[in-house]
This record gives structure tokens, sequence and C-alpha cells, in this order.
């Protein structure tokens, strides 16, 4: 009984001596691992989303937290008029991305995602588009 | 020698005045930067940093703390009872403080011709040849040590709240159980020394070996044993926040619960520097530094030791520290007692 109460304070003791972990994050910030799940991007091509609003991702969407919907431009083509994320809903298991037949959307490194205002959660079709 | 007031120098009044001026700043400050040692050293062991934004590394946290602590909200629960809800705090406080009239700091100072040992509570006569000082100053030790269990009971009942009670009347069992066993350590420091006096028991272990070496079994207790009488972690089961919330604080803010914290650290370093003289030769060290400084280095050594134990074991079951107290803690300590004893009558004479 009482070895392993000496070994426990020589654990301790030992990783006092060893560098901290800790990330001073405001000031330093972490590395971001390859395929990190971050806030959605809509792909942008000849200057528009290059979504075809095929409703493939709000239907694959475990959360319901996205919602298209499909306009006509003067082409005749179909693109998504409204494309909204609830991201208080998104759960950020990227199957939209997977799911998506024409690489229109993607998830980004932004990690940061704190708002004051549940509205600002909202992320809208321009919002998506700004991020690059 | 010059005027006398009650038959004693004036002298003797302005340095009791001085000590005690000295001794609390010390008190006071040591909790101030115990409470950041503490996040620092338990930071570190667990491979993080602790406190690095308020000045160098964190160093005016416990500055920043007391000035967050003294603008927040006070409650008083609307059903408690007020009077001694206020008090609580003081009455775990102020004994926690006292404590430290009777431990010796150092050895002596001579200001201005006077020779002053460094303990509140003692003076040396006029040929400045013996000391006077309590000489019962285990026994008072131990006396208000257990005063300051009063102020966590009396929280815990006042604040009208069963989280409250239940960790104040936790600690009282805890108290007694713990008590018992870290008084019957201290006997056999007794019946080596033949003193009560803390002063004889330094200057006892002044040339041979330190009470440490000597009793192993009643130091160790007796540290364990003061670790829980005062609710440190390993043994903080009257806070307990996994299961009563914060016990008997619950209710407590701002200040009066910053008052809680104080008792807690300036009791640690109470325990600390009474182990310290009872068993690490008090002042004593090394010649070419002077005694307050050995004193000092031993306190916030075993001061470590506390956050270091802290920062490893797990909080002991209500039933596994009931159990420790009565059925290994109180026999051992019979059992060393009656040892010593022996060896007293028969080897040592």
């Amino acid at each position: 009984m009482i070895m392993p109460l000496i070994k426990g304070l020589q654990i301790t003791i030992s990783h006092m001596f060893k560098k901290p972990v800790t990330l001073q994050y405001p000031t330093e910030r972490p590395e971001i691992k390859p395929g990190f799940r971050g806030l959605h991007a809509l792909n942008v091509s000849h200057d528009k989303a290059k979504c075809v609003a095929c409703y493939l991702c709000p239907t694959v969407c475990p959360a319901k937290c996205i919602t298209v919907e499909a306009g006509e431009d003067a082409n005749h083509d179909k693109y998504a008029a409204k494309y909204e994320i609830d991201m208080l809903r998104c759960i950020f298991c990227g199957y939209c991305v997977e799911a998506c037949p024409v690489d229109a959307i993607r998830m980004t490194e932004q990690f940061e995602l704190a708002n004051y205002s549940r509205a600002d959660f909202t992320y809208t079709k321009d919002r998506l588009l700004e991020k690059k | 020698m010059d005027t006398l007031i009650l038959g004693l120098p004036v002298a003797y009044y302005i340095a009791m005045v001085a000590k005690v001026l000295v001794a609390f700043v010390f008190v006071l400050l040591t909790v101030a930067y115990a409470t950041y040692a503490e996040r620092k050293i338990i930071g570190h062991m667990q491979v993080r940093l602790g406190p690095m934004r308020t000045g160098w590394h964190g160093l005016l946290q416990p500055i920043a703390d007391g000035v967050k602590l003294f603008f927040k909200e006070e409650i008083v629960p609307s059903q408690a009872s007020k009077f001694a809800f206020l008090i609580a705090p003081l009455v775990a406080l102020i004994p926690a403080f006292i404590s430290f009239a009777v431990i010796p700091f150092g050895d002596s100072v001579t200001i201005g011709g006077y020779t002053v040992p460094l303990q509140i509570a003692a003076y040396y006569d006029e040929a400045g040849k013996q000391v006077f000082d309590i000489n019962v100053g285990v026994l008072y030790i131990l006396a208000m040590a257990s005063l300051g269990v009063y102020g966590i009971v009396l929280a815990g009942w006042a604040s009208n709240s069963k989280y409250s009670l239940l960790g104040g009347l936790r600690s009282a069992a805890q108290m007694i159980s713990y008590e018992l066993a870290a008084g019957l350590a201290i006997i056999s420091v007794f019946m080596l020394s033949e003193s009560l006096s803390l002063h004889k028991i330094v200057a006892d272990q002044a040339g041979g070996a330190w009470y440490a070496f000597k009793q192993p079994f009643a130091f160790i207790i007796f540290f364990i044993c003061s670790l829980a009488e005062i609710n440190r972690t390993p043994f903080d089961l009257p806070e307990a926040e996994t299961e009563l919330v914060s016990g008997f604080c619950t209710e407590y803010s701002s200040m009066k619960y910053a008052m809680f914290f104080m008792a807690e650290y300036a009791n640690m370093i109470t325990v600390c520097a009474v182990t310290t003289t009872l068993f690490l030769g008090g002042w004593h060290g090394p010649a070419f530094l002077p005694g307050w400084f050995w004193f000092i280095a031993k306190v916030y050594f075993l001061i470590f030791v506390c956050m270091w134990v802290r920062a490893t074991y797990p909080r002991y079951r209500y039933d596994q520290l009931m159990r420790l107290g009565w059925k290994v803690f109180l026999p051992l300590t019979l059992v060393n007692v009656m040892a010593t004893g022996l060896w007293v009558m028969f080897i040592s004479k």
C-alpha cells in the first residue's frame, strides 16, 4: 500500500520538469491538422457558387441544419437561390461535403465560431461565399 | 533598564507589537502567494502552465484575485441565521492566525541593546539570558487548531443549506478522528524532550538528530493527520464539490468566502510551521544563514509537500477516511507512544 503512494508522488514530481503542453491561445495559434472540419464554405466557379441545388446535402444532413431553395438562372440552369446553414444545429460531420456531386461545399479551418446572438449563427449564402 | 509597565520594560512592549506585525504580514503574504504557488505548482505537475496573464508569469494574480473578491456581490441567504453566518468566517480565520503566537521563528535579534526572541509570546529576562515563553505551547496550538472547526460547523449550520450542514458536520467528525492521532503523535515528542514549550523542543533538537529521524512514524502520522485536520486534499471532504457542491462554504461569496480560503491557507502554514518546530529542528540549520531563514525554508518546503500531495492523490471516501483515522493511525500512534515510553524508561536513561 505504501509503495504505490510513493510511486504516485514520484510521477507527479517528474511531470514538474517536463515542458508544459499548454498553448497560450489568443497569442499562440494552434496548428490545424489536415482534414479538420471547421466552418463551411461554398466553392466558387466562374464568379458564382458551384452549387446546383440538387438537395443532396440537406437530404444527407443528420442534423437537418441545411436549407436550400432552388432558382433558375437566365440559361435555365438550376442554382441555389437560398443556401443557409444553421450553425447551432450543425454537428460538423462533413456528410454534406461527401455527398456533394459537384464539389460545391467544403469545410475550412476556421474554428472560432462564437457569436453574441442566435441570428448570427445562421450562415447565409453570402456569408458562406465570403470565406475563400 | 528604563521605565517599567506592569513589571516589564517599554522596549518589551514595542518588540511585542513589532513581532506581531511582522508575523501577521508574513502569514498574510504567504497566504496570498501560497494560492499563486499552488496553482503554479499543480499546473506544472499536470504539464500545464498555471496563471500567466497578470504580471510576469502571473505574479500579480493574488492581487487581481483580491480586488475581484472585494468587488463581488455579498450574498446572505434569506433564511440564514445572519449573525452566525457573518461571524463564522472570522471564527475560522482567527485561530489560524493566533497559533503563530507560540511558534519560534528564529533565535533572537538585538535591537537597541534589548534582546528580542523571535517568538511572539516570549521574552528574555533583563540580563538577556533566560527565555520566558508559554511553557504549554504545544497544548495551546492543539487547542487553537481544534477551535478552527467551530467556524466551519457554524458556517455549515448558519447557511441553512443541506449541503453546507453536511459539510460542517463532516468536518467535525473528521476533526475528532484525526486530532486524537495527531495529539498522540506529538506525545512521543514530549516524552523525548520532557517539555511542552516549543522553545525547549527546538533547543533539544539543536545538537543531535531532529525528532523527524528519532520519531519517523510520529512525524509522518502527525503530518498526515494535520492535513486531515485542516481539511486539505486528499482529506477535503467538508467541501467535496463532487458530493456537496462546495460543502460548508456553498452559500458564501465575496470576502466572506475569501476569509475561509485565507483560513485554509493560514492553517496550512500553521501546520507546516508546527511540524517544522516539532520534528524538523525549528530554526536550526547550517550556521551560515540566519535562523529565521532556515525556519521559513523548512516551512515553505512542507507547504510544497502539501501541494505535491494535493496534485497526486485523489480524495478519500468518507468511510475510508474514518477507517484510516480510527483503525490505522490511532493504533499506530498508541503503539508508538508505548514504544517511546519503553525506550525512554529503559534504554535512554
